[in-house]
């Protein structure tokens, strides 16, 4: 047996829309107030899927940052879905193809993946295609207004609407640390790195993206050797 | 920026191949226990350390920008939700940004 009904999928994927409108909302605010099209924004959006990803490139590109420090940013920051999608394998019922491994994993963000997961059966092709749908014209449309309101909001209202996507990565981060002190130490090492690249001359000059890449491959390096986890833990994601 | 197109496609497929390489060929579960938990740390990592301290200079206003961080720091500890999170932190920078130009 297998869950594999389209509405269902649909359905599913709706509070993951709803949370995406938002987010990318921000990220377009974002893009368009670092120096970027709509245009680009949205395209950005719709080939990437992803949020820490594209937030991170924005200003790789802006810089004019070197085609490697995009992609291995890109590789280190989205490595997580390498996890989620090898979950995800154990996950599919029969109905899903070599072909629709291929379109599925396009749209396999955490939260597809959580709500995947969270799933009693198997899921099938059909399910997965409603749950993949709706958050992905959720994440474009999103963009797309926040691309058009940065052009014509207010420069203060921009201006704060500048912090809405780092404060929800503190929606995230923070009640992961309430529940998890390793988490926690990790988070505050890779906060500490953070602010020594920033601030320290020399490190100082070194582009973002590797910076993101450096410290944060360092704390969790350090905290998966010294505070690894419970092997069921991983599929929590 | 005529490099945009070479940017798009860089990042879109290297984003894309993390998730479609495994979902593709793996077919069994990772069972060392330092990549698991790496990749578990991972996530987390890589938003604080966009975060902090990016987000002091999201905002022209410094001191907003602080305002702004506390706000959602502490609703943020009360599990508010992302959506609120963000907005209340983005009302508490309007405000402060407007107190602080009034001052």
């Amino acid at each position: 047996m297998e869950e594999n009904r389209f509405t269902k999928g649909v359905v599913d994927g709706i509070p993951i829309c709803l949370g995406y409108l938002s987010v990318a909302f921000a990220f377009g605010i974002f893009a368009v107030g670092s120096g970027l099209s709509a245009l680009e924004t949205l395209l950005i959006s719709m080939t990437n899927v992803t949020s820490a990803g594209q937030l991170a490139a924005v200003p790789i590109i802006t810089a004019g940052g070197s085609f490697i420090e995009l992609a291995v940013a890109q590789l280190i920051i989205n490595i997580r879905y390498s996890l989620m999608s090898v979950s995800l394998s154990q996950k599919l019922g029969k109905s899903v193809g070599m072909l629709d491994r291929f379109i599925i994993s396009f749209v396999n963000t955490d939260e597809v993946f959580a709500v995947a997961s969270g799933q009693k059966k198997k899921v099938g092709k059909r399910y997965l295609y409603g749950l993949i749908l709706t958050p992905y014209i959720g994440w474009s449309i999103g963009t797309l207004l926040g691309g058009i309101a940065g052009n014509v909001l207010p420069k203060i209202v921009i201006s704060s609407l500048g912090v809405a996507i780092y404060a929800m990565f503190v929606a995230i981060v923070v009640p992961r640390v309430k529940e998890d002190k390793a988490t926690g130490k990790c988070v505050i090492l890779a906060i500490i790195l953070s602010c020594i690249f920033y601030y320290m001359p020399i490190l100082k000059s070194i582009p973002s993206g590797f910076v993101i890449i450096i410290c944060a491959v360092l704390a969790s390096a350090v905290f998966a050797y010294f505070a690894p986890v419970p092997m069921e833990v991983e599929e929590d994601e | 920026m005529n490099n945009f197109w070479i940017y798009l496609t860089v990042m879109a497929v290297v984003t894309y191949l993390t998730r479609m390489v495994p979902l593709v060929l793996v077919k069994r579960k990772i069972k060392n226990r330092f990549i698991c938990s790496f990749l578990y740390y991972i996530p987390y990592a890589v938003l604080s350390v966009m975060t902090i301290p990016a987000i002091f200079y999201a905002v022209e206003n410094r001191a907003a920008a602080v305002v702004g961080f506390l706000v959602a720091l502490v609703m943020a500890y009360f599990e508010k939700g992302l959506v609120v999170v963000a907005s209340l932190a983005c009302a508490s920078v309007l405000i402060s940004e407007i107190v602080f130009n009034l001052i």
